[in-house]
């Protein structure tokens, strides 16, 4: 199942010019570079492992890039992703972040059915991903 | 398939001739080059290279334009030279020349020293020293004095780490960074010499002279200017007086003795102007600096 999460995610994979260009763009603007990745893409899974710390005062992609390659290299079965941060008054949030890795097979999600009192149901999604024993996930 | 038509087509397009000085003027090199001829006193080393090396850039862009291949060069630097020879000042220029001819995407200079690179404990080296790379991608990374990232009393000193990232990343970044190394001519070569990977990687080594008494009166002038000041007509001579003593002296440091010296005589010409009570201190007074600001320095009673 493809992970749709994030800018650029109904578009083909971007290639790494195009990512590049797109952090190119997010400096352009002034907005702080960060590369973080996770196992776990659950829609609530908002706090990704973060891949060392963002990157301030950066002029050109490269540098991000190199980030980005070294991330994929250590966690070549992980979603990798790229978040550009605006640190203006009034913004101080993430204003891009798009998806640069994906793992090959993407383990997708199943629903949880869980019954309570007087037969009713709630459902919830879970990661197939979270389903290996500790230690053979990361 | 699309690509194969796009190669195709460009082929055929590349012209036979390509006429370099539209290029130049189009990149506005020339432009940079004259500032820097203009601007800058004496380096005629300096401005030599700075001319071969912009040169070289021109034609490889335009081998580029007719189809031939054009392997980007290497561009590292390493600027050895008295202190205040200019190094750090070709270094800018450096950026910008480099950012026109297309060589570095961005044209920033980051300016570190040893303190930026090199950490506190084991484990910190690394990722500051990667911090300043990627800050400086896409322009110049410029290292002041940089023979102390190598220092063989301490065989612990993670200043080797720093130079090992550095070697790592001047090689597989070529494109996206050019690193100028900076310092006084005997301990670079030292330097080079404990570390012949840095030395071989390092294709531009510029000796930076040291100014006459003609360049560093030149050079006054243009502080002066700067600062819009100028000298009372005897105050011309007690200038160059002065710079011939004071390069006598122990730690002369060229353009920068001079600068401290113009500083010092800015002291003195407000104190007496602020002593001189009773009238009105016009545009002029407020603009001259006199012989006898100059010759108050202690360099006249030595």
């Amino acid at each position: 199942m493809r992970i749709t999460q994030g800018t650029f995610s109904y578009l083909p994979d971007l290639t790494d010019a195009e990512i590049a260009a797109q952090i190119d763009y997010a400096l352009g603007k002034g907005w702080s570079v960060s590369v973080e990745h996770t196992d776990d893409p659950h829609p609530r899974n908002v706090y990704w492992e973060m891949w060392g710390m963002p990157m301030f005062d950066l002029k050109d992609a490269a540098g991000a890039m190199m980030e980005i390659k070294a991330c994929r290299r250590t966690f070549p079965s992980h979603y990798v992703k790229v978040n550009a941060f605006e640190a203006t008054q009034g913004w101080e949030s993430t204003r891009l972040s798009f998806i640069v890795q994906r793992p090959a097979a993407e383990p997708g999600f199943r629903v949880v059915r869980q019954e309570v009192a007087g037969r009713a149901v709630r459902y919830t999604v879970e990661s197939y991903a979270v389903d290996r024993p500790e230690g053979s996930r990361y | 398939m699309d690509t194969a038509a796009n190669a195709t087509s460009r082929e055929t397009a590349a012209p036979d001739a390509v006429d370099l000085a539209a290029l130049a003027r189009e990149t506005g090199v020339p432009d940079v080059l004259d500032e820097l001829e203009r601007d800058l006193v004496g380096l005629a080393p300096v401005k030599a290279r700075i001319r071969d090396i912009a040169a070289l850039l021109l034609v490889d862009r335009g081998r580029r334009l007719v189809g031939l291949p054009a392997e980007p060069p290497s561009l590292h630097m390493c600027f050895t030279g008295n202190p205040g020879t200019g190094k750090t000042t070709v270094a800018m220029r450096m950026a910008e020349i480099l950012h026109r001819l297309g060589y570095v995407r961005k044209g920033h200079l980051v300016a570190v020293t040893r303190d930026d690179l090199v950490g506190q404990y084991i484990g910190h080296t690394a990722p500051k020293t990667r911090e300043v790379l990627k800050r400086a991608m896409g322009g110049v990374l410029f290292i002041d004095e940089a023979y102390y990232l190598y220092r063989p009393e301490n065989e612990r000193d993670y200043g080797q780490e720093a130079i090992e990232i550095l070697l790592q990343v001047m090689e597989n970044h070529r494109d996206d960074l050019v690193v100028i190394l900076a310092g006084y001519k005997d301990r670079m070569d030292t330097f080079f010499q404990s570390n012949p990977g840095m030395a071989s990687r390092i294709a531009h080594h510029i000796d930076f002279p040291d100014y006459s008494v003609d360049e560093l009166y030149s050079i006054s002038g243009l502080m002066l200017a700067k600062m819009g000041y100028r000298l009372a007509p005897d105050a011309e001579t007690a200038l160059r007086e002065y710079i011939a003593r004071r390069i006598a002296l122990p730690h002369f440091a060229n353009a920068r003795s001079v600068r401290n010296a113009l500083d010092r005589a800015r002291l003195r010409q407000a104190s007496r102007l602020v002593a001189a009570t009773g009238r009105a201190v016009s545009r002029d007074d407020l603009a001259t600096i006199t012989a006898a600001d100059l010759r108050a320095s202690r360099v006249f009673n030595a």
